[in-house]
């Protein structure tokens, strides 16, 4: 027989039995589907993720003091505003050096309040961590060389306060001390469940003097360019060690950030595959038992086949290229669901997704074999069948 | 391959379609042994038109999947279409009936849900032939069973003696040499019936296709040109070779006189057959096994192991079994 015509007849077996052929389909389907949607849904969320470390700027060096590992617990930072400014020799350009003091505080404006994180930070920022503003201006050299008590609020913040009013020129309390509100932040989103528009900017001095430390928390420096970033990053290093012999200071990069939660990621997303793949697997047993239903319900056909001329091995393919062809349009459909799944969800949830061509490939091929795996004892099995005992069946 | 059997013949003989030599088929039962077939030896020849008949369990059925070749003898020799048999491999075989044997059934075995045309190319698809070649030649062949009509008629569509004609389309679409009808008319009505047996009659004759009918019906038996009679499994009765009927014991042909009626011709083909008498040649040959009879009175003693062979033959309804019991019952 050709090799058309035991696709024909295949297709037409799978025809006469539309229900039992879609409902065969259906294990395949959900397992296909599920694969491409949490491959999607894990490789969505790693590209976001990717995006907003990006996103911080290009070249991005952050120096903190401790050494940056898994397991290390937080180290109290010794750096002071005169280390950032020995950094800033050795960057050699003030407009690369961004500095944060951090901590949490109550901001309150009239009856309104919100617990939020303040920063304290130089005029720089904007400059090193492409922020930009949506309303009014940011902090300003002068602003942080007197101490000015001036803030710029995160979206959230600034909605949370102000809902009704705007919020340029007004007054807000941060941790009882009155700052006066200059600019609003463009809103930034979530990133990793973190609502990233919940801070408040306000002079690296006013904050120091809020709240009693002469400390700054970290630093960030803008590389001039992407190959000398790791020299720059060691040579401040070497800065700081020199003034502070005690502590340990580390210089990392967004490829160095991006290649840790990329590796998070990574095993997350083949956990969700995994688990995806085994209800593939469930729906390829389920091809299986159909198959050997089939077999077993249509003996006679079988019988019949046989007795004008089938030999086995014809028989064997029809039932192979059954199993072949359920599980491919259920791998088809599959893909089709997950993928306008997964554009559904990307479009209509803050889960994101992202389709991935590997994760189609991988779901289409893997349910092309699991036909093969799981067609083949069945397909045996009719071929093998014995003709005189397959007409006597009723 | 055939040749060196053509030379080993005399000449004038034909070479034969299907040659059985001592043939046994022997099944293997949770560890039992049974015995099918028991020694059978027939030859069919190309154009013969032969009734197989026997009671149930005779051996029939064993013996027409044997010579269709869906299944191999456990002990002798068959030749189909010149090939041995028993030096086949299963794909050989499966070749070997595609292209030497036709099969009907009694339940039609047609596809479901699949057209009269399509059901008659199926041999077809096995001989790699072309989609449009296979619907040619199988609506020229529906044509010839009268169904032209019906091309694509499913098989639920069409009538019980329709859907045997489509059968036997598909039968003979692959031009083979031998057609084996298994009780062809067994699910028909006696007017349909009486059509579909002269159609394969007809067919018989046209084409020159061997006809091997396995039938429970005295008068459709009665209308082959040649009958062989089975029971427990060997042939007790061969109206082609009279006398090899008389070599078996004689306690293995009683209480089945019905059996032997064609058995005093000495010339099976002109004795039924197609003659003008022929629809009447079921209580002719009660005559002729009347005459037979004092032999089977003589042995009264066989009689009780007789009576269950007896309900076949009160079943198959042949007038000649009746006719003959009569006077058996008397006596």
């Amino acid at each position: 027989m050709r090799v058309a015509e035991a696709w024909r007849v295949a297709l037409d077996a799978l025809r006469a039995n539309r229900l039992r052929s879609a409902l065969t389909m259906l294990g395949v389907i959900i397992g296909v589907a599920s694969v491409v949607l949490l491959v999607a849904i894990g490789t969505g969320t790693k590209q976001k993720v990717e995006q907003q470390v990006e996103g911080l700027g290009s070249n991005l060096l952050l120096v903190v003091p401790g050494r940056i590992e898994v397991g290390n617990a937080p180290v109290v930072s010794p750096l002071t505003l005169k280390d950032v400014d020995a950094v800033t020799r050795v960057v050699g350009d003030p407009d690369r050096v961004a500095v944060t003091v951090a901590s949490g505080a109550t901001a309150r404006a009239g009856a309104r309040s919100d617990f939020t994180t303040v920063q304290g930070v130089l005029e720089t920022t904007p400059a090193v961590f492409t922020r930009s503003l949506a309303r009014g201006r940011y902090l300003t050299g002068t602003d942080v060389d007197t101490s000015r008590r001036v803030a710029v609020l995160g979206d959230s913040v600034a909605h949370a306060l102000f809902p009704d009013r705007d919020p340029l020129g007004q007054q807000v309390a941060l941790a009882g001390v009155r700052f006066r509100v200059i600019g609003v932040f463009a809103p930034l989103g979530q990133s990793l469940g973190v609502d990233r528009d919940d801070e408040v900017h306000v002079p690296v001095t006013a904050a120091q003097r809020l709240w009693g430390t002469q400390r700054v928390d970290g630093i960030a420096v803008k590389a001039p360019d992407r190959e000398r970033i790791d020299e720059l990053g060691e040579r401040i290093v070497a800065e700081l060690n020199r003034r502070h012999p005690d502590t340990e200071f580390s210089a990392v990069t967004q490829q160095q950030i991006l290649g840790v939660l990329g590796d998070i990621l990574g095993v997350l997303t083949g956990v969700l595959a995994a688990i995806a793949g085994i209800s593939l697997l469930v729906g390829g047993v389920g091809v299986s038992n159909i198959m050997l239903v089939s077999v077993r319900e249509r003996t006679r056909e079988i019988g019949l086949r046989k007795a004008v001329g089938a030999r086995p091995r014809d028989i064997g393919v029809q039932f192979l290229l059954e199993a072949v062809l359920l599980t491919t349009i259920g791998g088809l459909t599959g893909m089709a669901l997950g993928v306008g799944t997964a554009l559904l969800v990307d479009a209509l949830s803050p889960i994101p997704a992202a389709i991935t061509w590997w994760s189609l490939a991988l779901a289409f091929g893997v349910s092309a074999v699991v036909g093969i795996v799981f067609g083949v004892v069945p397909a045996q099995r009719a071929g093998r069948l014995d003709p005189v005992v397959a007409l006597r069946t009723e | 391959m055939t040749e060196p059997a053509v030379a080993d013949r005399p000449a004038g003989e034909r070479v034969p379609a299907i040659e059985a030599v001592d043939v046994s088929r022997t099944y293997q039962l949770d560890g039992v042994s049974v015995e099918a077939l028991r020694g059978v030896s027939l030859t069919v020849q190309p154009g013969d038109y032969v009734a197989l008949v026997g009671p149930s369990g005779s051996g029939k059925s064993t013996l027409m999947h044997l010579l269709g070749g869906l299944d191999r003898p456990t002990g002798g020799r068959l030749v189909i279409g010149g090939r041995d048999v028993n030096a086949l491999a299963p794909p050989e075989m499966a070749t070997l009936r595609n292209e030497t044997i036709g099969f009907v059934f009694q339940a039609f075995h047609l596809l479901p849900r699949t057209s009269a045309v399509e059901n008659v190319a199926l041999p077809l698809v096995y001989r790699g032939v072309s989609a449009r070649q296979r619907r040619e030649r199988a609506a020229a062949m529906l044509g010839r069973v009268g169904l032209g009509h019906r091309l694509d008629h499913r098989p639920n569509q069409m009538s019980g003696g329709e859907q045997q004609r489509v059968a036997i389309a598909r039968a003979l679409v692959t031009e083979p040499t031998v057609l084996l009808a298994d009780e062809p008319t067994g699910n028909l009505d006696s007017v349909t019936g009486a059509a579909v047996l002269e159609l394969l009659e007809q067919l018989n004759a046209e084409s020159g296709v061997a006809l091997v009918m396995v039938t429970h019906d005295q008068e459709v038996a009665a209308r082959a040109h040649r009958r062989i009679t089975m029971r427990d499994g060997v042939v007790v009765a061969d109206s082609a070779h009279p006398r090899s009927a008389h070599d078996r014991p004689p306690s293995v042909d009683h209480g089945r006189p019905a059996t032997l009626v064609p058995a005093p011709s000495a010339e099976p083909r002109s004795a039924s057959g197609s003659g003008p008498g022929h629809p009447s040649g079921g209580s002719g040959g009660a005559a002729g096994a009347t005459g037979r009879l004092p032999r089977e009175v003589e042995r009264p003693e066989a009689l009780p192991r007789d009576a269950v062979p007896g309900d076949a033959v009160a079943r198959e309804g042949g007038a000649g079994a009746r006719e003959v019991e009569r006077p058996g019952g008397a006596a």
